[in-house]
């Protein structure tokens, strides 16, 4: 986009590392390293990069529900980021401790950093992850968390906390790190990564490193006795966290105890990578004390001998209530101050890196005074995220689910980039090699269409045997899509040639197809929520002077501050009758303004 | 409260009546209540008062009311005045009201338009009140009640939370596959599906809000001089005529709308229906004449056939009438006989009208679905209709959505602006 751009971080060469599940992607996850991919961002390229295993989830159901996954090498994963944000040109690298924010009249002028560098800058990101306040826990253990330098860390903290910025603490967690060497594979049953060829990025040309297998076992009766044993020595039961942690990722000793009933939980067991034998135990993060982490362990089929070499340990860290942001991910109180990850109450690699995708994007546009791509419900994951964030706020780590987006059947990872690389190139955040793929396959996209359009006659579909009546006449191969059993493959005969020129896009356009009944009601409702997001609402409006509003929704409508009528209508708890009191007081003062 | 200038209007009906109700809604209440009865009653209490213009003059002695909001009908400060109903009594108190500064009489559906802007009502209790105010029989007025009351509303959130339910459910299979508890979807899912859609085919089913504004129509045929028209002014002479909503008669129809023991009532009486065959002799204004008693036939809820036996449409009644001539012709299947003049067997006719009647009219208390209403219902009856016959777990997810918009439209939590102008234009004055 053209905008100058510093880096700040105590250690360069920690960027990239990854400090949880080596995994990128997974359900609704896919999506976003997908989307943030197709506006040019680094995840996915890095993912590919890193990737040795490979995992399509839900691959049975419909495509919009498709979970790309991969797992990492760390090694490799954090090399390529560190090459592609070196390679980034107007972006310049600085290590140092981000020590204060220096304000001026209210607002972001700049950064202090501890050896007293001022770095003037109209607009600031601030990337905290989960050291804002942080504390571990394991067992009766605690830690200060912060390895980056207590002091500057605290000072920071310190400011914000001043700042009087509504703050809340969450909680995440990690399982112990166990030796690859001493688990006995042999036994357990294996999930080979599935060979198909696909990648994150349709950048990377093909899957770079060897593919290994991951193995499958699970938690034992003798370990849930060992973990309700001691459940009092856990520090979310003994009342050490009283922070929400996710309840998409449970740790291991809120499972036995939510769900006692069962035998076993399912462990994933990972490898960390293709020069190391750690391995990560999806499955059991856990705080639990480590003599009962290496019982739980090892009462698990394959690794009865297992060797913990980093135990696991739980996190609690300081967040900033996001109802406090705008929806370009803005700080309200204090302008020109931008947040994004963790410190916005989210988990995850792939919502971290879609957050600190739009405040960058946002960031600069504002900083260069042009517009930011126009991301709504309507055409990504992205701006659901965004929009829930700002809008509802969290009350535990928020995790992205495909059940979050109501345009799912149009908001498909494997469309990601015919739904945003044009937005991004309008918005000039789009690289040359990017714009060059863009061209070559919009032109394809072209052949696609006249051949989709093509008619073909119901005797010569059920001629090949397929399950079509022979008295349905004739129509285009893109209405025949829509049939139960009619997928792109039988219809090979007309689309093979196509297809070859670019599988994946011939699989979106026959997705497209199939799905086209669905995605033209889907229109209609998007032209009148796009018609309700015309009536804005200012982010001071005074809902306590609109009658009628009881004093619960006059605070859930101040605190979310929805930018317009549309969003106010998904803020939770908004009863019909508010809305349409709403309607029609914001209407009031909208003609009282034109009148005036 | 502040919504703009303060409005005022005759609320009860058409003067002159025994008393005559001016209702003020708006920040002025408080001031025209001091205005013209001198004082502020206590709240919520009626007293009497003597009002009198600016001038000082005596206009009428009255019950005066005093609600202050938010908490009134409107949401906003609220003064009633309880006149006499003479035209005079009320033409001077409104003009008073008419002088005072920020005051001016309401427009066509204010009062509840406020109502809903002030979130006192929600969509389908606004609905309701509308069409309470247009009712004009009991029937009407009890169906209207009903949604008033919120019984439509209360119907839709209950649905709407078991199809958040079936969602959840569904939501569960796409998002934690990798669970192991919620790899399927259970058995009963579909069941508990196509039970809710049963449900709703069975409110779709139920006669409509309009029905109730149209009336059971009631068509008399027969030849000319077959008695139909002493019939007619017999059935509907003794009860007080309502207006019907239903503009222009025909010169060869004449119908009458009336309220029979509160049930509304549409009887057409069609001039001249030749018996079938010797309309090939017909004049070319005579042929006019049956295109429109043919209409009239097919728009029936009941025929009554006063014609020769077994010529009649079928399903009309096969009525005797004119028992008391000497020339009457006896019919042996014949339902009713009777005989208008003398009155002999229209009392039994009566009764079965109304018997019919109430079968395919709402029932009393029962709530009611407008036009509009049952579009957005019908939207969602059919989503889950094919929610429960789609095997892709994703499909049925975005049926079950569909189904929750249709919901969220029928009560307004998802409002558009062109659904509130319609709703407000069709409310009368000062309710």
């Amino acid at each position: 986009m053209g905008a100058r751009t510093a880096l700040i971080s105590f250690d360069l060469d920690a960027i990239g590392a990854m400090s949880c599940n080596p995994a990128i992607g997974g359900l609704g996850k896919g999506h976003l390293v997908r989307e943030v991919d197709a506006l040019d961002g680094v995840l996915g390229r890095a993912a590919d990069a890193g990737a040795i295993h490979y995992r399509m989830l839900n691959r049975s159901k419909g495509s919009a529900v498709w979970g790309p996954r991969v797992q990492a090498d760390r090694v490799r994963f954090k090399a390529a980021v560190q090459q592609i944000i070196r390679a980034q040109s107007g972006l310049t690298l600085i290590q140092g401790e981000a020590a204060a924010l220096v304000l001026e009249g209210g607002r972001v002028v700049g950064l202090e950093l501890a050896d007293g560098t001022i770095l003037s800058a109209p607009r600031v990101i601030l990337c905290t992850g989960t050291f804002l306040g942080g504390v571990l826990f394991r067992g009766e253990e605690r830690f200060e968390g912060g390895r980056i330098g207590e002091n500057a860390a605290k000072r920071l903290a310190h400011q914000l906390r001043g700042a009087d910025l509504p703050m809340a603490r969450l909680k995440t967690g990690t399982p112990p790190r166990l030796d690859g060497r001493t688990i006995n594979w042999a036994v357990l049953e294996t999930q080979p990564s599935d060979g198909e060829g696909w990648t994150m990025s349709p950048l990377t040309r093909a899957r770079a490193n060897p593919e290994v297998f991951c193995a499958i076992t699970r938690t034992t009766q003798a370990g849930h006795d060992a973990i309700r044993a001691n459940l009092h020595r856990s520090p979310l039961f003994s009342g050490a966290i009283a922070a929400a942690g996710p309840r998409y990722c449970p740790s291991i000793e809120d499972k036995i105890h939510r769900f006692g009933d069962r035998e076993g939980h399912q462990v994933f067991l990972e490898p960390e990578g293709l020069d190391t034998h750690m391995v990560y135990p999806n499955g059991i993060s856990t705080s639990l004390p480590v003599d009962v982490q290496a019982t739980v362990v090892r009462t698990m089929p394959g690794c009865e001998r297992a060797e913990i070499v980093q135990p696991g340990y739980a996190v609690e860290y300081d967040h900033i209530d996001p109802r406090a942001l705008t929806p370009d991910l803005q700080v309200r109180a204090i302008p020109g101050l931008y947040c994004a990850g963790q410190i916005n109450g989210t988990t995850g690699y792939e919502e971290a890196a879609a957050q600190g995708l739009v405040a960058g994007l946002e960031a600069a546009a504002a900083a260069l005074g042009v517009q930011g791509p126009q991301l709504d419900r309507g055409n990504s994951y992205i701006a659901v995220m965004v929009d829930d964030l700002t809008l509802q706020g969290v009350s535990e780590p928020y995790r992205m689910l495909t059940a979050r987006a109501e345009y799912r059947l149009r908001l498909r990872a494997n469309n990601a980039a015919t739904r945003l690389t044009g937005l991004g190139i309008a918005a000039g955040c789009i690289g040359e090699e990017r714009r060059a793929w863009w061209d070559r396959r919009e032109a394809l996209r072209e052949m696609f269409h006249v051949k989709h359009s093509q008619r073909v006659h119901a005797r010569e579909l059920a001629d090949l045997g397929l399950p079509v009546r022979r008295d349905h006449g004739e129509k285009s191969l893109s209405e025949w899509l829509r049939f139960d059993g009619i997928t792109p493959a039988a219809l090979a005969p007309w689309l093979s040639e196509v297809t070859a020129l670019d599988p994946v896009l011939a699989e979106e356009m026959a997705e497209d197809a199939a799905y086209a009944p669905y995605l033209a009601r889907q229109d209609a409702e998007l032209r009148d929520l796009r018609a309700s997001e015309a009536l804005s609402l200012a982010h001071d409006f005074p809902y306590g002077e609109v009658p009628g509003l009881s004093n619960e929704m006059v605070e859930r409508l101040t605190k979310a501050a929805p930018g317009t009528l549309a969003a106010a209508g998904r803020v939770s708890g908004v009863t019909p009758a508010a809305l349409s009191a709403l309607l029609v007081h914001a209407r009031r003062l909208a003609n009282g303004q034109r009148a005036a | 409260m502040t919504s703009g200038p303060t409005i005022f209007a005759l609320s009860s009906g058409a003067p002159p009546a025994g008393v005559g109700v001016i209702r003020v809604s708006g920040p002025q209440a408080r001031a025209a209540l001091q205005a013209l009865a001198g004082r502020l009653p206590p709240p919520r209490r009626a007293s009497l008062a003597k009002l009198r213009d600016g001038a000082g003059g005596l206009l009428d002695e009255a019950l005066v009311l005093w609600f202050p909001g938010p908490n009134t009908a409107t949401g906003e400060d609220l003064a009633e005045f309880h006149c006499h109903g003479g035209r005079a009594v009320i033409a001077a108190v409104e003009s008073a009201l008419a002088k005072l500064p920020d005051t001016r009489r309401a427009e066509p559906g204010e009062f509840t338009r406020r109502a809903f802007a002030n979130g006192r009502i929600d969509l389908a209790e606004a609905e309701g009140l509308g069409d309470l105010l247009a009712a004009e029989t009991e029937l009407q007025r009890a169906a209207a009640l009903a949604n008033l009351g919120g019984a439509l509303s209360r119907q839709v959130e209950s649905w709407r939370a078991q199809v958040l339910g079936f969602s959840a459910e569904v939501e569960g299979v796409l998002d934690f596959s990798d669970e192991e508890d919620s790899a399927d979807l259970p058995e009963c899912f579909t069941w508990n599906i196509a039970a809710l859609a049963d449900e709703i085919g069975t409110w779709l089913a139920r006669p409509r809000a309009e029905r109730l504004g149209e009336g059971f129509r009631v068509v008399l045929a027969g030849p000319p001089n077959a008695g139909k028209s002493t019939l007619f002014n017999a059935l509907v002479e003794k009860e007080a005529a309502i207006t019907s909503p239903i503009a222009g008669t025909t010169r060869d129809v004449i119908e009458r709308s009336v309220a029979l023991a509160g049930v509304p009532f549409t009887f057409v009486d069609t001039a001249g229906l030749r018996v079938a065959g010797s309309e090939t002799d017909a004049d070319p204004i005579e042929a006019i004449g049956i295109d429109r008693a043919r209409t009239e036939l097919a728009r029936a809820d009941l025929v009554l056939w006063l014609g020769p036996e077994g010529e009649g449409p079928d399903g009309a009644w096969e009525i005797a009438a004119q028992a008391d001539r000497a020339d009457f012709i006896a019919k042996p299947t014949a339902r009713f006989t009777l005989s208008a003049a003398t009155g002999d067997g229209i009392d039994a006719l009566r009764a079965a009208l109304m018997a019919a009647a109430r079968d395919v009219l709402p029932k009393p208390g029962e709530a009611t679905l407008n036009a509009r209403q049952h579009a957005r219902l019908a939207e969602a009856g059919a989503s889950l209709a094919a929610a429960r016959t789609l095997h892709d777990p994703l499909l049925v997810a975005e049926e079950l959505r569909r189904a929750r918009v249709a919901f969220d439209r029928l009560i307004g939590r998802a409002t558009t602006e062109d659904m509130l102008d319609t709703l407000f234009g069709r409310f009368c004055i000062g309710k």
